[in-house]
């Protein structure tokens, strides 16, 4: 290695990876609903599709991705929850890698909840 | 992109209870089940909790199950990594609480830890240079070669307070300086990985779980020293530890992170490896060098000091493996930061190889001036079987014992030496009430006896004759002038000796001696062993009240020594009794006890 910048790209790249593993349960959980209900109306390109860009965006100090199972709101899955310490849990639903995309750039990234996706924006429950 | 990571110990001891075979099942199940592009399974270095493995953490949520078996393997995939429901059945059961799973970095074990040494042990791939680098290693070896001068380097580390952690706890940075000191055309930087007292392990942890450290820091010590090379003599018994630092030390020289003009500045610095037979005597520092020279490995009088004439009789500096994983951390947070840990001679955190009777067998790693008691007590969980507490010894064959009353002392270099121990290179081996003191002295004089190279009379001999009165004690057949003798000759082998080990090899019996004379006095006087541990002085015996005439001692009996019939109390046959003890195993009345 000739230049400090080498070092400091493999870092970064690799920062995302290792800082999965962080122990530090402070930060912002993103669950996705991963039981069958979830998986069988796609859940799987969505968890991976959250897991990829929050590594991408070296968010992994902040956001963890994790799977849960059945929440009971099998009609709305793909449903993905995420979880801010301190503020009120925010429920996505019929969500697909797309709209997962949009979540980490509009809520993740700037701190602004996607309301269009929401489950109190699908009118019906209360 | 992985959404989850699967991180199975590969250390030496979660290796030998099975841990590659975990990773065999668990990489056939995620391919079985269409898992491998999301799920990655990363083989990593020792985690401290060797008692419970093989250990597994699955990231992001950190869940932690111990003791897995390949049996368990398609559930985890099937429930966890598929689903997202952790298998709590497997779970470490101190992060199960009523109130649901809490972190690892909660539990008693890990709670009072502070890792520096250990930072990067179980958390990272240690055959992955990559990984090393996202946990932000090699940025302080860029940082010293591009901002800093190698005077600078010298007095972060002198500032930092940090000492030897092999067990002579000589300031490192103070060593260094005399290093740069002397002019040379060629000087050295050695790496001490010959670890040797039985029951220590935290350098093996560290060169398995996390080898680059051990090399930026090598080529730290280079820069600030002006020498280009470097050696690691590490023993050939650590076979993982040994093959991790040759890919650690390919990658590096891939990198260009080893070789010549590192990152641009046009400093060299290459490192290559030595292999000890397993000698303990290489331990110390003059036949360490002797051997890497390609001679018998015996050490030679000091002065000169290796700072001034060392391997191949040029200015040579030597340091532990855990002095250097510190190295790395102290120049990127800086030395106050380091300084501002410990006590007030002794900076930092040291790791501790818990052993013998304790719950929590594995590796911790302090901050300095924690009390003995939060070591065993909170991190090592107690004492299992709810005996008591006796003593603990460390420093392993040079070291000493830490008794019950000084069980609140603050564990740090100064203390230990003024009650008679010494820190050592971090073996603590924890000892109950069954455990007879002259019975590990004797051990200890074993070990040094069978390991002294026979180069300086005091040690060959006098360590020999020591142990002949010990064996005497532990036979009951030493008179108190044995015992008299014995001190003696513990004072003049201290005195006279030609090297650390024959200067030291004492010291298990003079702390033992100071602590519990008595019980080498019941040895002597009363013929009792008062832990009933030694043989000669003990003999099993038949409550005949409790007997029931079950036959299942005499049944179990080796030697034929038990004679009764049904229904009516046994007697054991001194004459014959080999004191095996498995005849009080296998009662279940609790009518045998030993007297």
């Amino acid at each position: 290695m000739k230049s400090l910048e080498e070092l400091k790209a493999i870092r970064a790249k690799m920062q995302g990876q290792v800082g999965l593993r962080a122990e530090d349960h402070t930060h912002t959980r993103v669950v996705v609903g991963m039981a069958t209900c979830g998986i069988a109306s796609g859940a799987r390109p969505v968890l991976n599709t959250l897991a990829d860009e929050v590594q991408k965006r070296n968010l992994t100090d902040k956001v963890s991705v994790t799977q849960t199972g059945c929440i009971g709101l099998c009609k709305y899955e793909p449903i993905v929850e995420v979880l801010e310490p301190g503020k009120p849990k925010i429920t996505y639903i019929k969500m697909n890698p797309e709209k997962a995309l949009t979540v980490v750039e509009q809520h993740l990234v700037r701190g602004q909840v996607v309301e269009e996706y929401t489950l109190s924006a699908a009118g019906d429950i209360k | 992109m992985y959404r989850s990571h699967v991180l199975v110990c590969g250390g030496t001891g979660c290796t030998s209870s099975g841990s590659q075979q975990i990773i065999e099942a668990l990489q056939k199940e995620l391919e079985r089940v269409g898992l491998t592009d999301e799920v990655s399974v990363v083989q990593t270095g020792c985690h401290g909790l060797c008692a419970l493995g093989p250990i597994m953490i699955v990231y992001p949520d950190a869940s932690f199950y111990s003791m897995v078996k390949v049996e368990d393997i398609p559930e985890i995939v099937s429930e966890h990594l598929l689903k997202g429901r952790v298998v709590t059945r497997l779970l470490y059961k101190e992060t199960v609480t009523a109130s649901g799973v809490k972190a690892l970095s909660d539990t008693d074990f890990y709670k009072k830890q502070h890792r520096i040494a250990l930072r990067n042990c179980g958390v990272i791939n240690p055959e992955v240079i990559e990984e090393y680098i996202g946990t932000g290693g090699y940025a302080a070896l860029g940082k010293v070669l591009t901002e800093m001068t190698p005077d600078d380097v010298i007095k972060t580390i002198m500032d930092s307070g940090l000492r030897g952690r092999g067990g002579g706890g000589f300031p490192t940075g103070l060593k260094w300086k005399l290093a740069k000191q002397n002019e040379a055309d060629q000087k050295y930087v050695c790496c001490n990985a010959d670890e040797g007292d039985p029951g220590a392990f935290m350098d093996r942890s560290i060169l398995e779980g996390d080898p680059h450290a051990v090399l930026e820091a090598m080529a730290i010590a280079g820069y600030a020293i002006g020498a280009n090379q470097g050696y690691i003599y590490v023993r050939a018994e650590y076979p993982i530890a040994v093959e991790r630092l040759k890919i650690a030390i390919a990658q590096a020289r891939e990198a260009e992170l080893l070789g010549k003009d590192i990152f641009g500045s046009g400093f060299d610095f290459d490192i290559d490896l030595r292999l000890g037979a397993g000698a303990f005597v290489c331990g110390e520092e003059t036949a360490l060098m002797t051997s890497i020279e390609g001679n018998r490995g015996e050490p030679r009088p000091r002065p000169p000091f290796p700072a001034q004439k060392g391997l191949f009789q040029k200015p040579t500096i030597l340091n532990n493996v855990e002095t250097y994983a510190n190295i790395p951390q102290i120049i990127l947070n800086g030395a106050e930061w380091f300084a501002s840990m410990g006590t007030e001679k002794s900076k930092g955190t040291k790791v501790f190889a818990l052993g013998g009777k304790i719950n929590n067998t594995g590796l911790v790693e302090i901050p300095m001036g924690t009390t003995l008691r939060t070591v065993i007590e909170e991190i090592g969980g107690g004492i299992p079987n709810g005996k008591k507490f006796k003593a603990a010894q460390t420093g392993g064959p040079s070291g000493g014992c830490i008794p019950a009353s000084h069980f609140d002392i603050p564990i740090d270099y100064d203390n230990l030496i003024s009650i008679g121990s010494m820190m050592g290179s971090g073996g603590m081996i924890v000892m109950d009430e069954d455990n007879c003191m002259v019975d590990i002295a004797k051990f200890f004089l074993e070990f040094t006896v069978e390991e002294s190279c026979g180069k300086c009379t005091p040690c060959r001999i006098g360590t020999k004759r020591m142990l002949e009165i010990l064996t005497k004690i532990t036979k009951g057949q030493a008179t108190m002038e044995d015992l008299d003798k014995l001190e003696k000759l513990c004072y003049y082998i201290k005195e006279n000796s030609a090297c650390g080990l024959g200067q030291t090899a004492p010291n298990p019996v003079l702390s033992t001696l100071r602590y519990f004379r008595d019980e080498y006095i019941a040895h002597i006087k009363d013929k009792t062993c008062p832990a009933g541990v030694c043989k000669a002085l003990l003999s099993y015996r038949i409550d005949p009240d409790k007997c029931k005439g079950c036959t299942l001692c005499a049944r179990n009996c080796p030697n034929g020594a038990i004679i009764g019939s049904v229904k009516n109390p046994h007697i054991i046959d001194q004459e014959k009794c080999i004191k095996c003890g498995a005849c009080m195993e296998k009662c279940r009345f609790g009518a045998i006890y030993k007297k």
